[in-house]
């Protein structure tokens, strides 16, 4: 065995059964180890189901910051008698194995450091009742993990007092039973392998968060107002967590009302009509979902493309339709989100790719939408909204709401009236009023694509070429209030790369691999949808440009050659889409690959 | 409850309460065909409007696709109105009524819209109890589309072609009672006498009410065997034409005594018969409204007039403890919480 230590590097696989509680011991693992100072990430590999399904969970702790997902497992606690067999077969030799002693893995690989636990009898230690006995085998793995890697104690503590915040008996009844699998492990296990946690001090004033609740907070103080929703994993935990936060800031404390309206739809068609419908209004309305509801929502966000009717869009992506694979993640909404519905129809999509990104384009989207009056998209996915992402904490929004170009009955006592579709300023963004404006010109009549720039019916074409060119005008200048592209221009590069999202985090660590290989490259951040001139621009200032993506088809490649030909040959693709979190090592051969042949 | 279903004055005034005229509640003109009951209805809403001297700035009209979604354009100009997707009007205006709960909220709607693609948000909507008067104008059959049957033709009925409809109708009143709509009525579109009183009663219901409003199609409602058929026009007309010829055709009034029943000749030659409930009848309890509406059926009669009511459930608005002013009317100071909050919540997720 290798002696030489590894240390705040190295990947923790948790394989469990759903529904068996692990989720909170898993937590407690990763915040133990964050609060040590060590930068880490949390991955939940879940299946489509409530309860007795195997379920993953990975830490990847690390000491350089990277937080992308790591393929290879170094330490397996394999806590699943289904799994186990496949779990340890997948190893590579001289990883590591916390496992219950009498499922015998020691039998099927002696190329792996093995730790043999009696978790049944330590659970007997750690409580009388049967179910909790359950309960705290999970706990008790994180002891002897804490001990294996020397995770200090009184960060298990701290950890379990924040994960039980309040329960005072839940609290004590699992500190005592991590201390149980802790002792044990001092007393009986000889370590011998490498692995282990040393102080740093990254993380401090650090959070983690999931995607989904940094964007749920996003919403919150972008002034939500109206929220429609119906279920779907893996977006649902957006609207749940935004109720929770809205419950507690948004509701008068002496009066109990609220400032807000919360509907959860009877489907997605509803949900998006709904938001629709409040957005017209006046209110800030949002709904949430992801890909089976984008197809649902269709026909409804074509119809406020062409009536100009302000909405934000939440997709948090998964893979394809139905059951099968709803827990696992993809990029793969892209071009239906970016072009939904019938009859020439295209849509700002916001692209975050981190939790911080989820924050702040959840307060950007509600802006974009009432100035450009339009549905806007935030395209995050399972991977981002549902994981524990570290980051630095949220910054409180300066900017001021931009609410658009609404009227008001003062203005219209100015005006003398309005048309809603006609274009004074010449910006493509057009004057509307609100339902409840007390001037008798104040009404008009929402209709489909056949209305002029009074909004009375119209079917002349030269009334419908208006309108389909000013709404491409009011896109060619939403161009210039999107978030913008991110690039890391290098002088000596020959190669680019392009990704979005959450994509973002392997290239991060790909460059730094590749820059090993003597392979400098240059990296352009898309943050939005429509492309900007600056994509033009880096892509034509490399040989060759990788758009990294994970979708089968190649979804921002189409996008790009689609809307800059001239550069098509330059354009390179790597394809992620097994399900499973993109990694570097995946990225570093994509691109390695076409290189070879491109030399 | 209920408003009067006393007649208007002789002599309406020309000025309301709130100084407008019945022409102030006007719309732009209709399209649709001459003699339409849908015309008919819009007469009623705009008299009702105007009667009851409501501020159109504060009405928002809603509507699905057809025919009858088409006339919210015919009426109350002065309000806002939304011409929304076919059967998913209710949606929209549960949005907006969410953000602005002081509008007060009508929806038109055909048989199509509502029975057939739309009968899923139409039932949510009741469920809900979202307070907006929701009228259906049903003819039983798809009049924009050229007359394909609805869900809620009658068993038996034939179409243009001689297809005869094997499927059960869904009656809309029967359902919207079973899903515990606190308003439901039935009328027909040229009784103006009882349609107006029932507009007025839905206006002043505080939850969902229902306005099924039997309403013939002129011209997709014909017997094959009438000179006035769209296939004897078409037959006798020239091709170039044919798609554009439409009949003309006065339109059905009736005035009737409440507990007779009156035989009412329709525009193709057919009956139908009217049977208003009688006064002894008690609308506010639902086992005698869901028995009538089954008689009925059962002797082939159309049962008219308020079928049900029930003022003491409490709308979706209020259950949501909204603040009094309209949500689309908050701005930034109510909207955003302070810097404290954020902190509160990063503090969380150190």
């Amino acid at each position: 065995m290798d002696k030489k230590l590894i240390v705040n590097d190295f990947s923790i696989h948790v394989a469990t059964v759903n529904g068996s509680g692990s989720q909170s011991s898993n937590a407690v693992l990763l915040k133990s180890i964050f609060q040590m100072g060590i930068p880490v990430s949390g991955k939940n590999l879940f299946p489509s189901n409530i309860m007795g399904l195997p379920t993953w969970f990975t830490i990847r702790v690390n000491k350089d910051g990277y937080i992308a997902r790591k393929k290879e497992v170094d330490i397996l606690v394999a806590m699943n008698p289904q799994t186990a067999v496949d779990d340890i077969k997948a190893l590579r030799p001289g990883a590591v194995c916390v496992s219950p002693v009498e499922l015998n893995l020691d039998k099927i690989r002696d190329d792996v450091q093995h730790y043999l636990v009696p978790f049944g009898e330590l659970a007997n230690k750690a409580s009388d009742n049967v179910k909790l006995k359950k309960l705290l085998t999970n706990i008790i793995y994180v002891g002897v993990v804490a001990e294996l890697l020397e995770i200090d104690q009184v960060e298990i503590d701290a950890a379990i007092a924040r994960q039980f915040e309040g329960k005072t008996k839940a609290i004590d009844l699992n500190i005592h039973a991590a201390k149980i699998g802790r002792e044990w492990a001092k007393e009986n296990l000889k370590k011998s392998d490498p692995y282990r946690v040393e102080r740093l001090n990254l993380t401090q004033g650090k959070i983690i968060v999931e995607g989904n609740k940094a964007a749920a907070i996003g919403c919150l103080f972008a002034g939500v107002s109206v929220v429609t929703w119906y279920p779907i994993t893996p977006s649902s935990s957006l609207c749940e967590e935004l109720i929770d936060y809205l419950d507690r800031f948004r509701t008068d404390k002496e009066t109990g009302k609220k400032s807000y309206a919360v509907v959860q739809a009877e489907d997605e068609l509803a949900a998006v009509g709904m938001a629709i419908g409040a957005g017209w209004a006046g209110s800030r309305s949002m709904t949430s979902t992801s890909g089976p509801g984008i197809s649902l929502m269709a026909e409804f966000v074509g119809f406020a493309y062409f009536t100009e009717i302000p909405v934000v869009i939440f997709d948090v992506q998964r893979v394809g339709p139905s059951t099968g694979l709803p827990t696992r993640t993809s990029q793969a909404d892209l071009l239906s989100a970016y072009l939904l519905s019938h009859g020439d129809t295209k849509h700002v999509v916001l692209l975050p790719n981190s939790v911080g990104e989820c924050y702040e384009m959840a307060m950007e989207a509600f802006d974009l939408a009432e100035r450009l009056q339009t549905p806007v998209f935030v395209l995050s996915d399972l991977d981002l909204g549902m994981n524990m992402w570290m980051s630095d904490p949220f910054i409180y929004p300066e900017k001021p709401f931009d609410r658009g170009k609404v009227l008001s009955k003062e203005d219209l006592e100015r005006l003398g009236g309005f048309g809603r579709y006609d274009d004074v300023d010449g910006d493509g963004m057009t004057y509307r009023t609100l339902p409840g404006t007390e001037h008798p010109k104040a009404g008009y009549f929402v209709r489909g694509s056949g209305h002029n720039k009074n909004a009375a019916y119209s079917e002349r074409p030269e009334d419908y070429m208006y309108l389909m060119d000013r709404l491409l005008k009011k896109f060619d200048n939403a161009k210039a209030l999107i978030p913008q592209i991110e690039v890391d221009q290098n002088n000596d590069a020959k190669i680019g790369i392009i990704a979005f999202g959450s994509t973002h985090w392997a290239i991060l660590e790909t460059r730094d691999m590749l820059a090993n290989e003597k392979i400098a490259t240059s990296y352009c951040r898309l943050r939005a949808l429509p492309l900007t001139k600056g994509v033009e621009q880096f892509i034509d200032a490399h040989d060759r440009v990788y758009i990294v993506e994970q979708n089968r088809d190649g979804q921002m490649l189409d996008i790009l050659r689609m809307e800059m030909p001239h550069l098509t040959a330059k354009m390179k693709s790597v394809r992620h889409y097994n399900g499973m979190p993109i990694d570097a090592e995946f990225v570093v051969n994509g691109i390695l690959e076409q290189e070879k042949n491109a030399r | 409850m209920v408003s009067s279903t006393t007649p208007p004055a002789p002599k309406a005034p020309v000025t309301n309460k709130i100084g407008l005229t019945l022409a102030d509640y006007k719309g732009s003109p209709s399209t649709l065909c001459d003699g339409c009951g849908h015309d008919a209805i819009t007469s009623q809403i705009i008299k009702a409007f105007w009667e009851l001297s409501i501020e159109p700035h504060q009405v928002a009209k809603f509507s699905g696709i057809g025919c009858s979604s088409k006339t919210p354009a015919y009426f109350l100009s002065r309000a806002h109105g939304f011409n929304s997707v076919h059967g998913r009007m209710p949606s929209v205006a549960t949005g907006a009524h969410m953000a602005n709960h002081k509008l007060i909220t009508l929806g038109v709607s055909g048989d199509g819209d509502t029975a057939s693609i739309g009968l899923g948000q139409f039932g949510h909507l009741i469920r809900r109890n979202v307070p907006m008067v929701y009228i259906v104008e049903n003819n039983g059959v798809y009049g924009l589309t050229k007359g394909q049957f609805s869900a809620t033709a009658d068993i038996g009925s034939t179409l243009k072609d001689g297809t005869v409809n094997r499927q059960t109708a869904i009656d809309l009143c029967g359902l919207a009672i079973e899903l515990g709509c606190g308003y439901v009525a039935r009328s027909f579109a040229g009784d103006p006498k009882q349609l107006v009183a029932l507009i007025k009663g839905a206006l002043a219901h505080k939850g969902t009410a229902l306005l099924d409003v039997i309403s013939p199609c002129v011209t997709f409602n014909n017997h094959d065997g009438s000179t006035k058929s769209y296939k004897y026009a078409k037959e006798m007309d020239r091709p170039l034409h044919e798609l554009g010829f439409i009949p003309f055709y006065e339109q059905i009034t009736v005035d009737y005594e409440p507990g007779t029943v009156q035989d009412v000749q329709m525009h193709d030659g057919s009956h139908m018969r009217l049977k208003k409930i009688g006064n002894d009848y008690d609308p506010t309890d639902r086992f005698v409204a869901d028995r009538a509406i089954h008689q009925s059926h059962k002797d082939g009669t159309l049962l008219t007039g308020l079928l049900y009511v029930d003022e003491s459930q409490q709308n979706y608005s209020s259950l949501a403890n909204l603040v009094d002013v309209p949500l689309a009317s908050l701005g930034q100071n109510e909207l955003r919480p302070p810097k404290s909050a954020l902190d509160e919540i990063m503090a969380e997720l150190t």
